[in-house]
């Protein structure tokens, strides 16, 4: 079987699976226990990437163009929501002075 | 080829280590370069794949448009001067023990599945610029059109929040 032989030469699609999910899971602990807003949509800008880079890996490793497509509108939406979601922080923090999140609970129960 | 499997360790390790910094650091401004540094790593991932539209793409939108965004932010809200926001322990350790749960999970779903692949992607030229082209805009011109309105609706919002009078 001559792919068995490529295959050892490429780097395994199994590499990419493990450093997404390990990224992606240091933005889920991000998320879980800091308590600076910014820093939280930092974890989240983290997570966004390892999801963007495992469905580039699959897009490659498969040799279809859609994935790449995807991940360059997943791109464009991040762009959209990172401006959107600095300017919710930044009136935020005019209003009340911190971006504290156990501060900010009002909507929570 | 070898070459490149050591330059996706060392690529993974750096990612890995300033996404971990970005926890670690106390401080927003140093999280926000940490970051920098993480997805300049990533770039080179998606060079390391043959994906080159998407590593310029990467790298033009995050190091160079939503960085800067998140460096205004920090230096707007004066966060170095407020302080920290320490939390229990216990929050942290449960916290932590969840995501290590979640890695644990994901890479157990993974391994369930056969991927066995033959494509080795610094043969094909699927992420190049001229063949991306031609399904971006040949399959893919709606979505494409559609992404403009929703930057013009981003930001008239973000001017919008931006505002002083309208709370």
């Amino acid at each position: 079987m001559p792919s068995t032989i490529q295959n050892l030469q490429i780097i395994p699609l199994d590499y990419y699976i493990f450093f997404c999910s390990a990224l992606f899971a240091i933005g889920v602990v991000g998320v879980l226990v800091k308590r600076n807003a910014l820093v939280i949509f930092m974890s989240i800008e983290l997570m966004l990437n390892s999801a963007n880079l495992l469905l580039a890996a699959f897009s490659a490793y498969r040799n279809d163009p859609a994935g790449q497509i995807f991940v360059f509108f997943i791109m464009v939406v991040a762009a959209a929501e990172v401006a959107i979601g600095l300017a919710l922080l930044v009136m935020i923090y005019r209003s009340t002075h911190t971006i504290d999140i156990n501060v900010l609970n009002k909507l929570k129960w | 080829m070898i070459f490149s499997k050591y330059l996706f360790f060392i690529l993974s390790f750096i990612a890995i280590y300033a996404a971990l910094k970005v926890l670690i650091s106390k401080k927003p401004m140093h999280s926000v370069l940490y970051l920098t540094l993480a997805f300049f790593a990533i770039g080179g991932h998606y060079i390391l794949l043959n994906a080159q539209f998407l590593a310029v793409v990467h790298i033009i939108v995050y190091a160079g448009a939503i960085m800067v965004l998140f460096i205004y932010t920090v230096m707007l809200l004066n966060l170095n001067i407020k302080g920290e926001f320490p939390k229990s322990r216990l929050a942290k350790i449960v916290g932590s023990l969840a995501g290590g749960l979640l890695l644990l999970t994901l890479i157990a779903l993974f391994r369930s599945f056969d991927l066995q692949v033959a494509n080795d992607p610094s043969l094909n030229q699927i992420g190049l610029v001229k063949s991306l082209g031609k399904v971006l805009f040949d399959e893919y011109y709606l979505p494409f059109e559609l992404s403009s309105i929703l930057f013009l609706a981003a930001m008239v919002g973000a001017v919008m929040l931006g505002k002083k009078d309208i709370y």
